[in-house]
């Protein structure tokens, strides 16, 4: 998110498109219901159901699964064509003056420098035109027809309102309303704030489909401002953390990336991550990466870290493809290039896509190791649950390993919520049997193979043996000791500029600004530099004054970066450093320097006449409305079809879907067909349940106890599916048995001249705890994954149902079968 | 006045059970163990701050546990609800952190470190001591048989393929930073989290 | 038990005693549901099986997110969901937390034959005091929401307490705090009834011209009250009653059955009949009602 919980209600309008708010995210969308009271605010909701968000909504609009990006391109050649853009905004904030090089081109559904062969771009053209100071030209006048703002019209002019509807399903009359409530928030007092989720990251174009968002907000001058923003409402209660502190297969802590083979040396690695601004003036503040490196190497190895060394550089392992991320691994499994896999509290036969593909992959493994407080599906796979997870446990050669853990109640530490806040918990209870805590399993794990390695020796252990582990407990580290390592320490005094010592060797450091690149300052991840300091823990803070009820509590806890509630929030204000809406200041400038109730995202006494922009992670200091090479399939977001779509792309018939997302070649043969399967697939939560653990939770297995799927009554009728009856829903990959709801809240939608039906399938059963018996959402899901991303296309898919009868009770009852009782 | 026969007797048996109490004498007695409401439960339970386990809404909890943290007591959590101060939740919680009792005391809580031999047909509970024992020596077995020093073209690759790991979202930063450590310290590459999914 | 509350009732069912009055300055308290804002997440039954702790049998998914599909002994609110299309077309979700209404003129109460079984607080809550509850039935009849169920266990009758226990000690009810969204607000009956207001006047901005407050005067008012989009039409919210109204046959019972019934004591078949109530359904035949409604009448004139 880069505004906070609170601040929605600051909102004049809110919409709710690729995600379900209400029902996924209740306690953070009171907030919405506050802006709709105090502020009378408006709520939009475009999903293809007609959700509990849109229960409460103002208006919703129906769409067809997987077509955000036509919808959303429409929405911007709406405003550009209705003059309905911030100008001034626009101009001083964006890139839409820039001038971008010759050779960019965009045709029949590809952009410049496409590799059939390798599904991949070369993206040098996708670039600025540079002066000879290596500065991007700027066209101030919008004239040039190469400047970002008319290429961007130029690539727009296909969405029209009749376009939009034939690929989207919406009706015309429908988009167009949304059209204009969105541009209502173009005025510089008004603001509209983007709330979404894994209803637009789960496709294979789901970075764009954020993406295409976040333009539209920078033409409207709602980024940086109070109520506006790019909202992602995050799932698990750390993810927001364990992205931060980098465990993806690509990341480091603090969004630094791993190296790659092209990489060897320390040098050629920081060569791509200079980050030399690209306009005058700018701050570019990413140009400090190489403190944040050397102060995380510093803080992982210690004394082995030097100069010398290149601040043990070659100990990164690197990565010779972009991502070994969870669909390359079990790809990889499937082919039997992976013989070991640990599943620290997750559930893959859960929650990946094809389970026929995840089981038959972890049979293949060696070795299984599963951490979790419960009981699970993955840890499981091998027995025989009957239909829901048919197996041959003898004939299943992987060592498999079961280890109980702590949960919530039972340990303290701090989670970093999707606002970007770190907060501290304390343990309630001890937990129950022998389960121990992660920290415990991961250091016992360390513990032992050091000594292994000490002892006998083998492949390199140079990293595992000189990896700081400077606990009290080296069995069970406390987590305030990697707290304080996160947050980092000076390692000899540092000095001001005058020579004045501000911090002594081994005293905490205030924040990220102090980090050197010297070797004398350690970081385990920059961007908590701050959260506890000398002056203590930060993120144990309950002081939850707000000031003039701004929604930004900025003693409660800590936020990152540098306890900043609202990023980009130099742009809440114009250029001259008065705020757009005088009426909810987020920062001004007084004169002297930025102040406000939030910590300024800027350089606290640049003033505003410097023309820095405000967006200091950027070269360019400005939103990026053409995104340069930072996307995979193209610098604007363009509409392809899912992987499995009913319908040709009507815009390019010969591209139809993503031409660089990731995509399996076993994978192809599993797609189906609209003749086939002629109906969309779309899976998600309920509000009742979380993912596939409260299962286990009786209260929750009450609200919501068995597997359904979600029908249309046209659709009912014509298959002549009973309300609450049994039937058989399958894809490509696999078919589940369950109920069928058979609602009013889907409406078939016409799409390029034909009806439409959606297919609702919620994703919480399995095999494991005490809801009823299911087969799992993800029996049917393809494996296919964004471009940027690989996050698997859950949102969109071709399925096929009928009726059939209720199951016989063997086939409905817990627990394993035991031999010879399968049948 | 008509009543259908059903109504009649439904009527009149009910009130026949009920009434004779009171018509024999218990009516006025009865005031005795009248109106009384039930004990409020939390009256010294131990609270405990906390936050809520599921989604990053991250609203602050109260955790109620049974006894004063006297050494004779093993404490267990018996109620939980939202904290008012919180700034976000303000106290409310959803249906899942409303019922985050269930997920805590969950009959599919685990207990005890459990193995699966090859080919096995049912679990096993060993120690902790067997299992970590038993990993750690099967993960220097697949890295030392696989760990790869130096791609085709020489270049200096350190990276460990053969073993991935997925880490846990609902783990703390602490404990996912010295994941991090570990895992890469090993060269571990095929390594991911809930972010996608 | 001692009666430590005794002093705080103000209506006790099957009783003729004149309740103490001493304490006069007791707020009474109103649980306002906001239907506009409500999301159906079902916090509230979350909330309330937690506190209370209920744990109703696990039922089937029957084609309708209720879930449990019924009131019942463990289940004492539940979020009832009706997916309607207005004239325009367009499809509103009703969605309607159920459960007691806590009746300012309890049909319940009125219609008990256990002594002290319900009684009524002068904060308002109408309550159920298993001790004395017989598991006759009669309260649910007595209701005009249906709201009271008998478990088949132990013959008692359940429905929402308000959380009395938590409202004895200075805190509101679980369903209240929990709500995410605030469409459960707890206060004084006065003060809800000013939110309300400013709550109706909003909705009537956002074109719900026949927004208003449901209170019904036929039970005297309630201490849980809605706001409703659709004032005019109660029923399209999973058949809220229009007018509610407490059974004439309610009336009837303590004038001229209850001497019938005393007189049938004689009867060894006692059991059958109440076992008959309690699993039986408890609808009252329009022509008991009609007939009911007469013989009061006559009584009333005579």
């Amino acid at each position: 998110m880069t505004n906070s919980w609170q601040d929605i209600k600051n909102a004049d309008l809110v919409i709710v498109m690729g995600g379900n708010a209400a029902e996924a995210h209740p306690c953070g969308f009171k907030w919405v219901i506050e802006a709709k009271i105090e502020n009378k605010a408006k709520l939009i909701v475009v999903d293809p159901r007609f959700t509990r968000t849109a229960s409460v909504a103002d208006y919703y609009a129906p769409i067809r699964p997987g077509t955000d990006i036509a919808f959303l391109s429409g929405v911007m050649r709406y405003l550009l064509e209705n003059d309905k853009i911030q100008h001034e905004y626009v101009r001083s904030f964006t890139n839409a003056g820039l001038i971008v090089k010759e050779g960019f081109a965009f045709e029949d559904g590809l952009f410049s420098g496409y590799n059939e062969e390798k599904h991949t771009y070369d993206k040098s053209s996708w670039d600025y035109e540079l002066d000879e100071q290596g500065f991007a030209k700027i066209d101030e006048t919008w004239k040039h027809p190469r400047c970002v703002i008319n290429l961007l019209k130029k690539h727009l002019d296909r969405y029209t309102p009749e376009m939009v509807s034939r690929i989207c399903g919406t009706p015309q009359d429908k988009f167009l309303k949304v059209c204009e409530m969105i541009a209502s928030t173009s005025s510089p007092e008004r603001s509209m704030t983007s709330l979404f989720a894994l209803g637009w990251t789960q496709h294979s174009v789901g970075a764009q489909n954020v993406r295409s968002m976040a333009m539209v907000q920078l033409l409207l001058g709602n980024i940086g401002v109070a109520g506006g923003g790019m909202n992602a409402l995050r799932g698990h209660s750390n993810i927001q953390g364990l992205t931060d502190v980098g465990l993806l297969s690509s990341a480091m802590p603090g969004y630094m990336t791993m190296p790659k083979d092209s990489e060897p040396t320390f040098d050629k690695y920081m060569e791509t991550r200079q980050f030399k601004p690209l306009r005058p003036g700018q701050m570019s503040y990413w140009q400090n990466y190489r403190k944040f490196f050397v102060s995380f190497q510093k803080a992982i190895y210690g004394n082995a870290a030097t100069a010398e060394n290149s601040w043990a550089y070659d100990w990164l392992p690197k990565l010779d493809v972009p991502d070994y991320d969870i669909l390359r691994a079990f790809e990889m499994m499937d082919k039997g290039q992976m013989n070991g896999y640990i599943c620290q509290g997750f559930n893959p036969m859960q929650a990946f896509p094809d389970r026929g593909k995840i089981r038959r992959s972890l049979a293949k493994l060696k070795y299984l190791v599963v951490v979790d407080p419960l009981d699970t599906e993955t840890a499981n796979f091998w027995q025989d649950f009957g239909p829901q997870n048919p197996s041959d446990p003898a004939s299943i050669q992987t060592e498999v390993f079961q280890l109980p853990c702590t949960c919530f109640a039972e340990e303290d530490g701090s989670l970093v919520s999707s606002a970007r806040w770190l907060q501290w918990h304390w343990k309630a209870a001890d937990a129950p049997g022998e389960a121990k805590t992660d920290i415990f399993i991961i250091a016992g794990l360390y513990q032992r193979m050091k000594a292994m390695y000490a002892k006998e020796g083998g492949a390199f252990p140079d990293p595992l043996l000189n990896l700081t582990w400077q606990y009290a407990d080296p069995d069970e580290p406390h987590p305030s000791e990697m707290a304080k390592e996160m947050n980092g320490r000076a390692l000899a005094d540092l000095k001001d500029a005058n020579g004045n010592v501000i911090l002594k060797a081994g005293q905490q450091l205030d924040g990220f600004a102090q980090l050197k690149d010297d070797g004398t300052t350690m970081s385990g991840c920059w961007i908590f530099s701050g959260s506890w300091t000398e002056k203590g823990n930060q993120m144990a803070r309950r002081d939850a004054t707000d000031p003039r009820e701004a929604g930004i509590a900025p003693n409660w806890a800590w936020a990152w970066p540098a306890n900043r509630r609202i990023l980009y929030n130099r742009a809440s204000a114009d250029p001259s450093g008065k705020p757009w809406a005088p009426h909810k200041p987020v920062i001004k400038w007084n004169g002297a320097s930025w102040v406000g109730f939030d910590t300024p995202d800027y350089g606290p006494t640049v003033k505003p006449e410097d023309s820095m922009g405000p967006f200091i992670m950027n070269q360019e200091g400005v939103g990026k409305l053409f995104a340069r090479g930072g996307m995979a399939e193209g610098p604007f977001p363009e509409h392809y079809e899912p992987f499995e779509s009913p319908v040709d792309n009507v815009l390019h018939p010969k591209v139809k879907s993503n031409p660089a997302a990731r995509v399996f070649p076993s994978d192809r043969e599993h797609f189906g067909k609209g003749e086939d399967f002629p109906y969309v697939g779309t899976t998600y939560r309920l509000t009742e349940h979380f993912h596939y653990w409260t299962k286990h939770a009786k209260i929750n297995s009450i609200l919501q106890p068995e597997e359904f799927v979600e029908i249309g009554e046209v659709l009912a009728k014509e298959k002549k599916i009973e309300q609450g009856g049994w039937v058989r829903v399958w894809s490509k990959r696999g078919q589940v048995i369950c109920k069928a709801y058979v609602t009013k809240r889907i409406k078939p939608m016409m799409v390029d001249g034909k009806p439409t039906h959606v297919i609702g399938c919620p994703i919480h059963w399995g095999f494991t705890g005490v809801a009823r018996k299911g087969y799992g959402a993800n029996t049917l899901t393809p494996f296919v994954g964004d471009a940027n991303t690989n996050t698997p296309e859950f949102k969109a898919f071709l399925l096929n149902i009928e009726p059939t009868s209720r199951p016989p009770a063997i086939d409905l009852a817990h627990g394993p079968r035991k031999a010879g009782r399968s049948a | 006045m008509q009543l259908t026969r059903r109504g009649f007797i439904k009527l009149t048996g009910a009130g026949l059970a009920a009434s004779s109490i009171g018509a024999l004498g218990f009516g006025i007695a009865g005031s005795a163990q009248a109106a009384a409401v039930r004990q409020f439960k939390l009256s010294a339970a131990t609270e405990t701050r906390n936050t809520c386990t599921y989604c990053s809404v991250a609203c602050g909890i109260l955790i109620y546990s049974q006894g004063d943290r006297a050494k004779n007591v093993k404490q267990a959590v018996i109620h939980i609800e939202g904290d008012p101060d919180h700034p976000v939740n303000r106290g409310t919680l959803c249906p899942k952190g409303a019922g985050l009792l269930d997920i805590v005391h969950a009959p599919g809580r685990l207990t005890k470190p459990k193995y699966r031999p090859a080919g096995g047909t049912e679990w096993k509970e060993v120690s902790w001591d067997f299992a970590l024992d038993r990993i750690a020596r099967l993960m220097k077995e697949d890295r030392d048989a696989n760990f790869i020093a130096k791609n085709k073209d020489g270049a200096t690759v350190n990276r460990w393929t053969s073993t991935g790991m997925l880490a846990a979202s609902a783990s703390s930063s602490e404990t996912s930073y010295l994941t991090w450590k570990w895992a890469r310290s090993l060269g571990m590459v095929a390594f991911d989290n809930q972010a996608r999914v | 038990m001692a009666d430590l509350q005794s002093q705080n009732y103000i209506r006790r069912s099957a009783t003729t005693m004149t309740p103490p009055t001493t304490r006069s300055n007791v707020e009474e308290v109103a649980k306002l549901i906001d239907v506009s804002r409500c999301i159906g997440c079902k916090a509230c039954q979350s909330a309330c099986m937690e506190w209370n702790d209920l744990r109703p049998e696990m039922e089937e998914f029957q084609g309708a997110y209720e879930n449990p599909h019924d009131l019942n002994p463990g289940v004492w609110t539940l979020m009832r969901f009706a997916e309607y299309e207005n004239d325009h077309g367009d499809l509103e979700w009703l969605i309607r937390k159920d459960g007691c209404m806590h009746c300012e003129d309890p049909g319940c109460l009125k219609a008990c034959p256990a002594p002290g079984a319900i009684v009524q607080y002068a904060n308002g809550i109408v309550d159920f005091i298993s001790d004395a509850c017989i598991g006759c039935g009669y309260c649910i009849k007595g209701c005009p929401f249906n709201i009271p169920r008998v478990s088949e266990k132990d013959h008692k009758s359940y429905k929402c307490t308000l959380c009395s226990d938590r409202v004895a000690v200075g805190l509101e009810p679980a369903c209240v705090k929990t709500c995410p969204t605030g469409a459960i607000m707890f206060g004084t009956k006065a003060d809800m009834k000013d939110w309300a207001e400013e709550r109706i006047e909003e909705l009537k901005e956002r074109g719900f011209e026949n927004a208003g407050l449901y209170d019904p005067a036929e039970v005297g008012g309630t201490h849980v009250m809605y706001v409703l989009h659709h004032r005019d039409k109660p029923s399209l919210y999973s058949g809220l009653p229009d007018k509610p109204h407490i059974s004439a046959v309610i009336g009837l019972w303590k004038h001229v059955l209850k001497p019938v019934a005393l007189a049938g004591i004689a009867f060894a078949a006692l059991g059958a009949f109440v076992h008959g109530i309690v699993s039986g359904p408890m609808e009252v035949e329009e022509e008991d009602e009609a007939e009911a409604r007469k013989e009061m009448e006559r009584r009333a004139k005579s």
